[in-house]
């Protein structure tokens, strides 16, 4: 072999030879490693037929200022061939602040729509059918009570609870990693997963209380191995919950789902997406004792993520957008969103969001990704790399057990958010010294450029408009069923036990997300950051 | 030599996304500054407090919600009202360049949005804070 004139280290730390052939991979064992797609372990995909039975589902994350706008824009992307939807809500309802708390000050409305009571989910999802239309809400600290408002929703649409679907977010660990709207300590923000975990399984089966998001571990610095390995420590975790509540793995384990991340290198994420299911049907059915293979197999939301876009030279993310749909297409992702090219400006515009649209449509429709499942299948440098992706990110997986007490106790004391900050770092300075690639800003850069973008518009008045709506609603309601609920929420989460149905009541009384969560707070306590670099 | 710029790395109000907050913390400590992070969530108060017990050179302010005009106007008025405006106060995040002038008439010193260089950011507060430590002729008779 000539001298390597170009060494070449992949971002999970891979270093990736100038070719592979068949010696690469001889430890394969093409029926114990791939099987066939729809079989175990998955490493080609869940389904049999993959996009030729259907495509993936497209998913894009929208919701800004009043629930009036918000059901104006979902319409807006059913109209244009969306099939389901991604709620986003502002900071002050994902951190259980009403909008007229003086904390929500400047923030209603603002990153995503503002819900206080049953009534804004009502406004929200008001000509949506819930039965065809799959809906995902993004709510980690305090999702329990907003999934029980919109189960109610649900229920006055007139469908039952155990033919609901969708999707919660709903992941509270990844939350003190990155994101950060977390509000109570790690035991108690456990336990409300383990409530919604064990409320789903034996009332809403269909219904996929938790997402676990190795997307923001990501954003936050983490490196591919880093991301998957820290997720399945979390879903875990989440199984081991359901577990202590006396469920079956069986009974609710299929009914986690995941959310990844893609942007960098395209192989390095589709072997990372073969490597992530083969090893996660291998845990549940190693470390879980799982007999059904819809319990092993990894279902999940990936999309292209912000960390990728560059604020230089925007429309280039357009081109970006594309390529990590198409690594999401060849990765067999069930549900793909993609970030919006206007992202590293503010939350996407209309025309945005709908470019990302038909980037997926054009993707799904005319470039032939949904005639044959993997098509990357055999590659000799694909497979080569998914099995030392498979590698890796079971020995950090291991470490984080062996030295870091488990992925629980390295999240409490701030280990993860350590090693994810210090990443982070590193990736910067290699951004900065130009050593990690980056068209538009470390290549090819325009010094000159003038950056107009159209930006999505903030407008006060929909924060005053939350707050007529919100007084109006206080104003309207049986006071003496509200304070019953209310009082239901603080004894049930006093106690050991579920709080879903209490929450169901306190929405059917329109309490406020505000006064449910100012109960929380007393009952659970908050939060203490581990803030050491 | 002059001791070591002390800053206080600043998360407010609601935004809970500290990549940047932490990554400039990071790359200050190794340029050899003393840096202290609030952690997330904090009031305006909060971080105007803990500029004032930690007797920080300068404040870096970082927010990607969009909320910077209200956060900046809270954190200026109280380090007016606590006569400390002498404090070097930088903002970073998701900050759309036509809302820099007014956050800089509100009396933010500079604004490095996304995709600023970190050595500009380095530089430009220690140019700040020299300046700020320079004697003034009011509190050289001090």
């Amino acid at each position: 072999m000539p001298d390597d004139p170009k060494p070449v280290i992949l971002e999970s730390g891979i270093p990736v030879d100038a070719m592979y052939g068949p010696e690469s991979i001889a430890d394969l064992d093409p029926v114990r490693d791939l099987g066939r797609p729809g079989e175990f372990p998955f490493t080609r995909g869940i389904h049999p037929l993959m996009y030729r039975a259907r495509p993936w589902t497209m998913r894009q994350y929208a919701g800004f200022g009043t629930p009036a706008e918000t059901n104006e824009r979902f319409k807006f992307l059913i109209g244009h061939g969306q099939n389901a939807l991604n709620v986003a809500f502002d900071l002050p309802t994902q951190m259980g602040l009403d909008s007229d708390d003086p904390r929500s000050e400047g923030e209603v409305g603002r990153v995503g729509m503002a819900v206080d009571t049953l009534a804004d989910l009502e406004t929200a999802f008001a000509g949506i059918p819930l039965e065809k239309i799959s809906v995902s809400l993004t709510m980690n600290a305090v999702a329990a009570p907003i999934m029980a408002m919109f189960f109610v929703v649900a229920e006055k649409q007139g469908l039952a609870l155990k033919e609901l679907r969708g999707t919660c977010q709903n992941d509270i660990l990844k939350e003190y990693i990155g994101r950060g709207a977390w509000i109570f300590p790690v035991e108690p923000g456990m336990r409300l997963i383990g409530d919604t975990i064990e409320f789903c399984a034996r009332s809403a089966p269909k219904y996929y209380p938790v997402s676990v998001c190795g997307y923001h571990i990501r954003e936050s610095g983490a490196n591919p191995v880093q991301e998957i390995a820290y997720a399945f420590g979390i879903a875990r975790a989440y199984i081991r919950l359901g577990l202590e509540r006396g469920l079956q793995v069986d009974e609710f384990a299929d009914r986690l789902s995941f959310n990844f991340d893609i942007f960098g290198n395209l192989f390095e994420q589709v072997a990372k997406f073969r490597a992530a299911r083969r090893l996660w049907a291998r845990i549940l059915q190693d470390e879980f004792g799982a007999q059904l293979p819809a319990t092993m197999q990894l279902k999940m939301i990936a999309g292209g993520g912000g960390g990728g876009l560059t604020i230089e030279q925007p429309e280039n993310n357009i081109v970006r957008g594309a390529y990590y749909a198409l690594i999401s297409a060849l990765s067999g992702t069930q549900t793909m969103a993609l970030c919006s090219f206007d992202e590293a400006y503010t939350i996407p515009t209309e025309k945005a969001a709908l470019i990302s649209l038909r980037t997926m449509q054009i993707l799904a429709e005319e470039m032939g990704l949904c005639d044959t499942a993997d098509p990357l299948a055999g590659s000799y440098y694909v497979e080569w790399l998914t099995n030392e992706m498979e590698k890796r990110i079971s020995a950090e997986i291991r470490r984080v057990d062996d030295e870091l007490g488990g992925i629980v106790r390295a999240v409490s004391e701030g280990a993860i958010q350590r090693a994810v900050a210090h990443q982070a770092w590193r990736h910067e300075q290699g951004l900065q010294a130009g050593s990690i690639p980056k068209v538009g800003v470390n290549r090819y850069r325009m010094e000159e450029e003038t950056r107009e973008v159209e930006l999505h518009a903030y407008n006060p008045r929909q924060a005053e408009e939350s707050v007529r709506r919100l007084a109006a609603t206080r104003a309207s309601r049986d006071l003496s069923a509200v304070a019953g609920a209310l009082e239901a929420v603080r004894v049930s989460a006093a106690s050991r036990a579920n709080v879903m149905p209490s929450m169901m009541e306190a929405a059917r009384a329109y309490a406020s997300l505000g006064e449910i969560t100012r109960i929380l707070r007393e009952v659970f306590g908050e939060f203490r950051e581990p803030v050491s670099l | 030599m002059s001791r070591p710029i002390r800053i206080l790395i600043a998360k407010p109000g609601l935004d809970g996304h500290d990549r940047g907050a932490k990554v400039v913390a990071l790359g200050l400590r190794d340029a050899g500054f003393e840096v202290i992070y609030t952690g997330l969530h904090q009031t305006a108060e909060q971080i105007v407090n803990a500029a004032l017990e930690e007797d920080v050179d300068a404040i870096g302010v970082s927010i990607l919600s969009g909320a910077h005009l209200t956060v900046a106007r809270q954190i200026t008025e109280k380090l007016r009202l606590a006569r400390a405006e002498d404090k070097v106060v930088v903002f970073g995040g998701n900050i759309p360049a036509q809302d820099i002038p007014a956050l800089k008439a509100l009396g933010v010193d500079e604004v490095f949005p996304t995709g600023s260089r970190f050595d500009a950011i380095e530089q430009l507060i220690r140019s700040e804070v020299a300046r700020s430590r320079a004697p003034t002729p009011e509190n050289e008779h001090a």
